[in-house]
């Protein structure tokens, strides 16, 4: 018996029919000379919600950082296998890191606002990729507020520091300036560990309405947060990807012992 | 709470060695008075300063802010060219200085491989710790000979004749002293001071902040410049104004190497004098009059570093708000 509850949802998507997005295939990721991640292969289909569930140190966040090559930055972290994004390889040294990561968005564990004003922590990324006139700017800076579920409450201090912002509003700026990209890929990395849980569940209705644009990967810790808002869920244990699959077999008719002892909260 | 726990805590306090108010009083007055001894000393030094300048002030007025007249024979004196001297070989310091610092401190946080971040950080943090009679006797038997032949003779015959830069630029006498001479090599002093408050600053900064400005595409050019340096912008600031402070009021090396001519000159090759410097050059053998203008001149460099760091804090307080 499940701990979990799954809402009901309407029947299966077939995803013969879905793209897949992002494919990864025997990926095998190393921290120095400890390996990480074992022979992982799984997709991850276009415009769905997968969320990778697991204990402490069972890869997940090391999946995920892998995606958008973020664990380059650390020179002893390094990646073999095959992560395959458009008919590219992205584990590719000649790809180039800073595209990849304008295509492939990131969302932390905690509010990373910058050092700048609420205007222009999102009109800084969208700078960066395209020349843009200053009333498109406005209007991409709004649409992205607006779709972050935030524009209400701070379109009277756009100048204003995005720090003076609460954790909740922060994070959603965070959401906003990732989404004003237009990236096709979002990744986020525990985004509500660090929220009370009125701002959690701002973030969590955002997450079911971006899926409509956006291919999103999530990790969390908390299994009734994969429960409500993915459609796809992988467990992950000791580094190795134990079973992936619909959200609602995962939470109610995992095939794999080790998966139904840890939705069912006897470890992890 | 439990009736048990209360009667242990009851018991404890019965227990307990009954404190003597007196030596708490005297902790009291002793720490009290350490801070009182910092007050008393700044405005001992500050009011006896103003009585020692007091004769100067008085016979030049407000000249001796503006004269340029050092002469000991007819007892002339005006602080113009060490002010000037000062101000310039601080500037000179802080534009050289600062972007060295910034240099090392984002090399040693955000490019250095791991071999290399221990030993440059420990070699910065040793040139903090050479004594500034080192910088100077250095600057003078090392580097002015060098500055002389490599850098003041080509570049005073290729800028002689043209306007501007054929006047500031131009070394009339190239002999390695003077006013750049001194500027650099105080930027050398001030670099390890602000390059390790910095490094700390930007090493504090939280990873995923700047996993998160890369996250989003960012250069690690724009990471720095957008994302580090304002975040841990107030800090580096302070450092700044510390190094600042510390080039304004530096002595032994600036004499070494500064030339101290008491004349002023539009050429930053050319000698000149600081404060500092012509107030160690001259209190050996200075009287009456000559020692109340240095006694003034003291008084004017300790006003001027005092206004720099009041400017420092305001600014400071002003960046920190938005």
């Amino acid at each position: 018996m499940s701990m979990v509850s799954v809402s009901d949802r309407p029947a299966e998507l077939d995803l013969s029919k879905v793209p897949i997005r992002l494919d990864v295939k025997n990926l095998d990721f190393y921290y120095g000379q400890h390996k990480a991640l074992k022979d992982v292969n799984l997709s991850f289909y276009d415009r769905q919600v997968t969320a990778l569930i697991g204990p402490s140190g069972c890869g997940k966040s090391t999946l995920l950082r892998i995606f958008n090559r973020i664990y380059s930055l650390y020179p002893e972290q390094r990646a073999t296998g095959e992560v395959i994004l458009d008919g590219a390889n992205i584990l590719d040294p000649s790809i180039d890191l800073n595209e990849l990561r304008a295509r492939i968005g990131m969302v932390f564990q905690k509010p990373t606002p910058f050092p700048m004003s609420i205007y222009e922590n999102i009109a800084f990324g969208v700078r960066l990729y395209e020349k843009v006139s200053r009333a498109d700017l406005d209007q991409r800076v709004e649409s992205a507020l607006r779709r972050a579920a935030l524009w209400d409450e701070v379109k009277d201090k756009l100048r204003q520091s995005g720090m003076g912002l609460s954790g909740g509003q922060q994070q959603r700026l965070c959401i906003a300036r990732t989404i004003a990209q237009q990236p096709e890929i979002i990744l986020f990395d525990e985004p509500t560990s660090a929220l009370d849980p009125i701002s959690t569940g701002k973030v969590e209705d955002l997450l079911e309405q971006l899926r409509s644009d956006f291919t999103i990967v999530i990790v969390t810790h908390n299994m009734q947060q994969a429960a409500r808002i993915s459609q796809r869920t992988a467990f992950m244990y000791l580094g190795e990807l134990i079973e992936i699959g619909p959200t609602q077999s995962i939470f109610l008719n995992p095939t794999k012992k080790q998966t139904q002892d840890y939705v069912t909260g006897r470890f992890g | 709470m439990s009736t048990a726990d209360d009667a242990g805590a009851r018991m404890s306090r019965a227990q307990r060695i009954k404190p003597s108010s007196g030596s708490d009083k005297l902790f009291e007055l002793a720490s009290r008075s350490a801070a009182y001894f910092v007050l008393i000393l700044l405005a001992g030094i500050m009011i006896s300063m103003v009585i020692g300048g007091w004769p100067a002030f008085r016979e030049f007025g407000p000249g001796f802010l503006t004269s340029s007249v050092w002469d000991t024979q007819s007892e002339q004196y005006g602080a113009w060219p060490a002010i000037v001297g000062t101000l310039t070989t601080a500037l000179i310091a802080m534009v050289v200085g600062v972007p060295l610092s910034l240099g090392i401190a984002i090399f040693l946080t955000q490019l250095a491989p791991g071999w290399m971040k221990k030993p440059v950080s420990t070699a910065v943090e040793l040139l903090a710790a050479v004594p500034s009679i080192i910088y100077g006797m250095w600057g003078l038997f090392v580097f002015v000979p060098l500055f002389a032949a490599f850098v003041q003779i080509p570049v005073s015959s290729l800028t002689e004749g043209l306007p501007i830069v054929g006047t500031i630029l131009y070394a009339r006498s190239p002999s390695g002293l003077g006013i750049l001479t001194a500027g650099l090599i105080l930027a050398f002093m001030i670099v390890p001071f602000i390059a390790s408050i910095t490094r700390d600053m930007l090493e504090q900064i939280p990873t995923v902040l700047r996993e998160s400005a890369y996250g989003i595409g960012c250069t690690t050019w724009e990471v720095v410049r957008y994302v580090l340096l304002p975040q841990a912008g107030v800090s580096i600031i302070g450092a700044t104004m510390l190094g600042l402070g510390r080039a304004l009021g530096e002595t032994m090396a600036v004499t070494f190497v500064v030339g101290n001519a008491n004349r002023l000159s539009a050429s930053i090759f050319d000698p000149g004098s600081t404060i500092a410097s012509r107030v160690a050059n001259e209190f050996n053998e200075a009287l009456g009059m000559q020692m109340s203008a240095l006694i003034a001149l003291g008084c004017i460099l300790f006003f001027v570093t005092f206004a720099v760091l009041v400017c420092a804090r305001l600014l400071v307080a002003r960046v920190g708000k938005i």
